[in-house]
This record gives C-alpha cells, structure tokens and sequence, in this order.
C-alpha cells in the first residue's frame, strides 16, 4: 500500500481554480522534491492536503495509508500522520511554546492510545529533540513564533515534526529564507529524521536544498497540474535550463 | 470568519432558566412611597430611610451618564421592579427552612447551600432576586470577630457599623447609577475584619436575579481593620428573559492601616441573545478606599456576561504606601458592549499601582477599556504601571483603549503598554494541523491571552473563569 495517492486532485480558494487534477503516489521511506515558480499552486497543494478551510476540493481524491483523506477533519489528519510545515507560521502570542508542543504531543499521543507526558517528562523529550535543529532551548519558553526571525521559525516548524514524528511530511518552502548555515542545520535535521516508516515531501523553487537532502523523485508543478516527473537529476536539469522548456513541453 | 470559528463562540447561556417560586414583589416604578416601602418592609432605622431619600432626592436631578462607549435605548426607570423577594418572607432559623426549589436552583448552578457541600474553606452568602438567602459558616467566622451576614442582617445587629462605613467611599452624590442604588438598594453582603485578623477562608457572595423585570441593585460593604486580609469572591447569573434588567450595585471597601483586601468577580450575567435581545445592564460602582499606610486593595474580575458593561472598580490610595491593583478580563460577543477599566488615584507618598487589563471581542460586540491614573500633588514616589492587551476574534467586533494619565507632581512615574492582536484563521489552521481541536485550540490561546490576569485569582475560581470563557467563545473561533 502506498502512503498517499492523489488522483486527479481539483481545489479551488475564493472561486478561482488553482489545482486542476494534480497525480502524485508517495511510498514509505521516499523523498519527493515538488518544484516550480511561485504562483504554480505548490502552497495550494500542501494546504488542501493538511486540510486548511479556505480550500474547497472541487474534484479527484486521495487516499493516505489506503483511507479517503478528506473525510478527515484537519486535526484528524494530524492524528493520522500528516504533518505540514508551513511556508509562512504564525505567531501566537501568550501561548509557550512549550506548552503547545505538548498539547500536541500529548494529543497525538492520546489518539493512538500512547503514553502522555507531564511537562517535566516532556521537558526530557524537547531536550533531546531540540538538538535535531540545534535551537536554544530558551525558545521553548518563547511564545510560538512570536519575535522569531523568519530562519528561527522554520526551524520551530522542524522541532514540531521531530517532536510529532509524523509518517509524511510535507515541508512547505522550508529553504526560503534561510542562510546556508541555518540550511544546513535543517537538511541534516530532516535527514535524521528520515526512516524507512515515513516520507518527505520538499516543497521548493530552488536546487539548493536538495544538494543537502536527496530526493528520490522530483515534480514540476506549473499550472495547478505535476507536469514532469523524474529522479533527482532533474532538479538540476531545472536549474540549469530554467522551467520554460517543461512548461512547453506540458 | 468561519463558520467553526462562529460556533465555538456561540453557546448558549446555561443558567437562563428561572425558578418557579412565589415572588412577593413592590409595585413597578419609582417614588418616595415606594422607597418608603422598602425601607419598611427592610424594618430598617430612621437614618437609613434618611439616607435613601436624599439620594433619591440628589438622583432626580442627574441625568444617565452618556459618556460610555456603549449605545442603548434610554432606560424607563419607572418601568422597573425595585424590590422582588421568594415568599414567605420569615425569619430563616435553618437552611432547611430555605424553599427547596431555591436550593435546587443554586444547586443547579453549581453553588450547594448545604455547607457541608459547599466548596471547602469557602463561605457563601447568597443573594436571590432581593433577599439573601443564607449566609454559610456564619457562626464559625463570628468565633474570631468577623462579621459576614447579608447587609440588612448588619443594619439590624451592628448598626453602628454599617452608619460609619456605608456610602464612606462611595458617597450616594458619586454618579447617577450609585446615587440610584443609595436610594433604591435591597441586599448585599457585609464583611467585617476586626484589627489583627487574617479571615482564614474566602468570603463569597453569589447573586441571582430571577424575577423579570426586576432590577438588582446590591450593595457590598467590605472593612479590613488594622492588619486585616481578607479575600472575597463574587459570582452573578440571571435567567434568559427577552427584556432588558437593569443590575446597579455598588461596593465599597475600606482598608485601614496595613490591611488587604483581595476582591474577585466572575461575572457571568446573562448577555441577551446573538442579535441583542434581552441581557443585563450592569451598571456598576466599585471602589476601594485604601485609608491606611500601607494597605493593599486587590481587584481582579472576569466579566464574560450582561448586555452591557459598564464599570471600573477603582482604588483611592489615601495612606502612605499604599498599593492598588486591577486585574481584568472583559470578554465580549455578539451584540455584547463592555466599557470598563479602573481608576487609580494616588494620593499619599510612595503610593503604587498596577493595572492589567485583557479584553477578547468575538462576534459584532464593542470592548472598551477606559482607565484613570491620577498622581496627586502630595503623592511623591508614586508609581503606576498599565497594560492593556486587546483580542479580537473574527473581523465584525470592535476594541478600543482610552487612557487617562493625570500627573500632578514631577516625581510620579507612570508606565504604559498596549497591545492589539487577533486570533485568525491561520492561527486555529496551525493547532488543527498538529492535531490539536478547536476548543483546545481557543482555550489555550486565550488562557495564554489571560494568563496575568487569571493567576491572581483565587485557584477554584481561576479553573471556572478558565471554563466559561472556552464555553462563550465556542463556536467563534476556527
Ligand atoms: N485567495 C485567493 N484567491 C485567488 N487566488 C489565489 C488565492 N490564494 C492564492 N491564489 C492563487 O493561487 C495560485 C497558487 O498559489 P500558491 O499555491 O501559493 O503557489 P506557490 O506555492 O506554488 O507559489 C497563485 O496564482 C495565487 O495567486
Ligand atoms: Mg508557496
């Protein structure tokens, strides 16, 4: 069984089609590349996965783990695996950040019948998971995001699928914004990360990331349709002939 | 916002029932007779009914106060029931004598009159329409000199208290709504702290309005001699009726040299319904007098009900070194309209104050925080410190902040903070997408919101407030 098959996937957001009938198949232990310019509907794609309310699906289906994901409430997906780091995370003031990682840790763990945690069990847990991103723990008393430059928060957005440990994860432009040091702490946060039980989606319009994470497969999105697949030496194909000559070929 | 964000906030009012209890009533409107009838039915002394009719005699001549940030039809003051009481009315020698309907109605709203049920260590008075019912643990506080009965009880047995305190800090002049609760006032409760003593359990009255048409007009008298403390806590519901009632208390409180008084309310009047009809208007007067050196007043409110809000429990720090506070939450939905805050004023040396207020709007509703800090021209070293946070749920509701700094002398320091944001879409889209539900979800943002304010309540009461403010908001948020 794959872990998530999309077929002929339609969303729109506000009226406006932005997915028109997207095709992916993601199996345990892969890494995918989704790449394309901005406005190819990438962001669109991760969101409708994870359930965001703007979107309505207007077509085709999807399956994760063999179950029709959108019968699933986006907090039930959560449960269910799927995990997305957002492109743009909010902020959220007043709430620790700690706190809300055991909130969410905590009610992952209910759902599938696990051990929760008191803070001071969870406190032993972020510890040793914080190291994946090589964050101060000064953050975990920090309010969500709140102040965070935007390298801090896509590492925030790191520490939550480490503490999660989802079964696909989809990283949504976790790249942008990032110096190349703060790159490499994520890709090597990520490639820990990675096991034989889930899978990685990068969401990205640039090659750079996938010099330090490898992909098995790589997607042009262009149009709200996956125009081209191919293996990781496409990506540097992209890099070098830019994404017109996909584009004319689609 | 959508339509999940809408329902979480939308719940409806759990205590809107009313009681089915013969009620002996005072004829609608308001006169001399009438407030002669009160006071007679009360068997209260001649100075009293003095008191009342010069307040109703200064009254006549205000006008309703129209500076609020609130809208309403003007009030027919004629139209109101000024006394409402269960019958029979006889002297209660037990609680088993209390009508059993009325103890199922308290018990219903989860404050058992029984005291070996009621919450330890705390003691109760409760106030039903214009009577207090009982008052719990009576007898054991009297052990130690505290007095703590219902404020008419305190007028027939320690009268000479009563006539040195009442209307001391809040004079019956004071405001159009205080002046109309001099005269018309019926129950309250009276507290009393001899010199010397630390009340060893919180002192709490529980007011219910169930008469329609019928207004509440309260009156809470608190005095913490030398080196006195006390905490005492103050919970109101009414039942669900379409027409607006009109809920005017007013309560004092003196602290002499070194004493503490600590006052908390969870106000959860009934709001009216999605579109505005019905709820309470809860125009009220609270104000401390911090009399001696040192003293310390402490108030700390969660207002989450009435149709309109309107009140600013207030410290007058006269005593060298005395200190206020305020601590506040407002929430507001639908067609709900909070203007509330505090007043601070610093008159003796080295007086310090601190102001916390949050207010969360959902729905279409108008949340005001509206605040007075006064440095007097004696008060050198006086200290103030504001912040006033705002949350906004959803893009109908409204909140505003209008500070007030009056700096009389060079040597005050007064500091002031804002903040202003809102819980979004975005913000519930992350909690969902790390499995988080949407009630957890808004009760954790907006105990993150409230946390300054909710640790200074005291802890049975910081777990209620906690509730009722994910019960009010449900539905509003996602
Ligand atoms: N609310 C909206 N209404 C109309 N169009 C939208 C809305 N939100 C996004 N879009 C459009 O959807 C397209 C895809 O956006 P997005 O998925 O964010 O692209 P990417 O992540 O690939 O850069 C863009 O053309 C964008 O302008
Ligand atoms: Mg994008």
């Amino acid at each position: 069984m794959k872990l998530l098959q999309v077929k002929g996937l339609k969303a729109s957001v506000d009226g406006v089609q932005i997915l028109k009938g997207v095709d992916l198949e993601i199996g345990y232990g892969e890494v995918h590349a989704i790449m394309g310019l901005n406005g190819s509907g990438k962001s669109t794609l991760s969101k409708v996965l994870a359930g965001h309310p703007a979107y309505t699906v207007t077509g085709g289906e999807v399956l994760f783990e063999g179950k029709n994901l959108f019968e699933l409430a986006p907090e039930e997906r959560a449960r269910a695996g799927l995990f997305l780091a957002f492109q743009y995370p909010v902020e959220v003031p007043g709430v620790s950040n700690s706190a809300f990682l055991r909130l969410a840790y905590n009610t992952q763990q209910a759902s599938k019948g696990g051990e929760e945690l008191d803070p001071l069990e969870f406190d032993d847990l972020v510890r040793e998971r914080i190291k994946v991103v090589e964050m101060d723990p000064a953050f975990l008393d920090r309010s969500v995001n709140e102040g965070f430059s935007g390298g801090e928060k896509k590492r925030n957005e790191i520490l939550q699928m480490a503490i999660l440990s989802p079964k696909l994860a989809i990283l949504d432009e976790t790249d942008s914004g990032l110096d190349i040091d703060a790159l490499r702490i994520v890709a090597n946060g990520v490639n820990s990360l990675r096991s034989e039980h889930n899978a990685i989606v990068m969401v990205t319009h640039y090659q750079r990331l996938l010099n330090y994470i490898v992909p098995d497969f790589v997607h042009v999105m262009h149009a709200g349709r996956i125009v081209k697949t191919g293996g990781k030496e496409l990506a540097l194909e992209l890099e070098e002939r830019g994404y017109d000559w996909v584009r004319a070929a689609a | 916002m959508s339509s999940t964000l809408q329902q979480l906030v939308n719940q409806p009012y759990r205590h809107g029932f009313v009681t089915d209890i013969e009620t002996e009533v005072v004829p609608k409107g308001l006169s001399e007779e009438v407030i002669r009838l009160i006071s007679k039915k009360k068997e209260e002394p001649e100075w009293l009914l003095e008191f009342r009719l010069s307040a109703y005699r200064h009254w006549l001549t205000l006008e309703a106060p129209d500076w609020a940030a609130v809208s309403h039809p003007p009030i027919d003051f004629q139209e109101i029931i000024y006394f409402a009481q269960p019958k029979p009315k006889k002297q209660l020698a037990s609680l088993d004598e209390v009508d059993p309907e009325l103890l199922r109605t308290f018990e219903k709203l989860g404050v058992p009159l029984h005291e070996q049920k009621i919450m330890a260590g705390v003691a109760v008075d409760v106030i039903f329409d214009s009577v207090s019912v009982t008052t719990t643990y009576k007898a054991k506080l009297a052990e130690i000199g505290i007095i703590f009965c219902s404020l008419s009880e305190a007028v027939k047995e320690h009268p000479e208290l009563v006539r040195q305190y009442l209307g001391s800090v809040v004079p019956p002049s004071d405001n159009f709504y205080a002046a109309l609760n001099s005269a018309v006032f019926t129950e309250g409760s009276f507290c009393f702290i001899p010199k010397g003593v630390k009340c060893p359990m919180d002192l709490s009255t529980y007011f219910r309005i169930n008469t329609e048409g019928s207004g509440q007009f309260e009156r809470t008298l608190i005095v913490a001699e030398e080196g006195a403390s006390v905490s005492y806590l103050e919970g109101c519901t009414a039942p669900q009726f379409d027409t607006n009632q009109l809920h005017a208390a007013v309560v004092e409180l003196v602290a002499l040299d070194n004493a503490e008084i600590k006052y908390s309310t969870v106000q959860n009047w009934y709001a009216g319904d999605e579109s505005g009809v019905g709820g309470i208007y809860n125009f009220v007067t609270k104000r401390g007098l911090c009399r001696g050196v040192n003293s310390k007043i402490s108030w700390t409110q969660v207002e989450t009900g009435s149709a309109i809000t309107w009140k600013y429990p207030s410290c007058v720090l006269l005593g060298d070194g005395s200190v206020g506070e305020f601590y506040s939450v407002a929430l507001t939905n639908h067609m709900q309209q909070a203007d509330t805050g505090t007043k601070m004023v610093h008159v003796g040396r080295n007086t310090r104050s601190t102001i916390v207020s949050k207010g969360i709007s959902a729905g279409r509703s108008s949340n005001s925080y509206r605040g007075l800090v006064k440095i007097g021209p004696k008060a050198m070293g006086a200290r103030n410190y504001s912040q006033c946070d705002s949350m906004l749920i959803g893009d109908q509701c409204s909140a505003n902040t209008y500070p007030t700094v009056e700096v009389q002398n060079e040597n005050g320091v007064v500091e002031h903070e804002a903040s202003t944001s809102r819980i979004g879409e975005d913000q519930m889209f992350l909690f969902a997408s790390r499995g988080i539900g949407q009630e957890e979800a808004v009760s954790m943002i907006i105990n993150g919101f409230c946390r300054d304010v909710f640790m200074h309540l005291p802890l049975e009461f910081a777990v209620e407030a906690t509730k009722l403010l994910g019960l009010k908001l449900e539905g509003s948020v996602g």
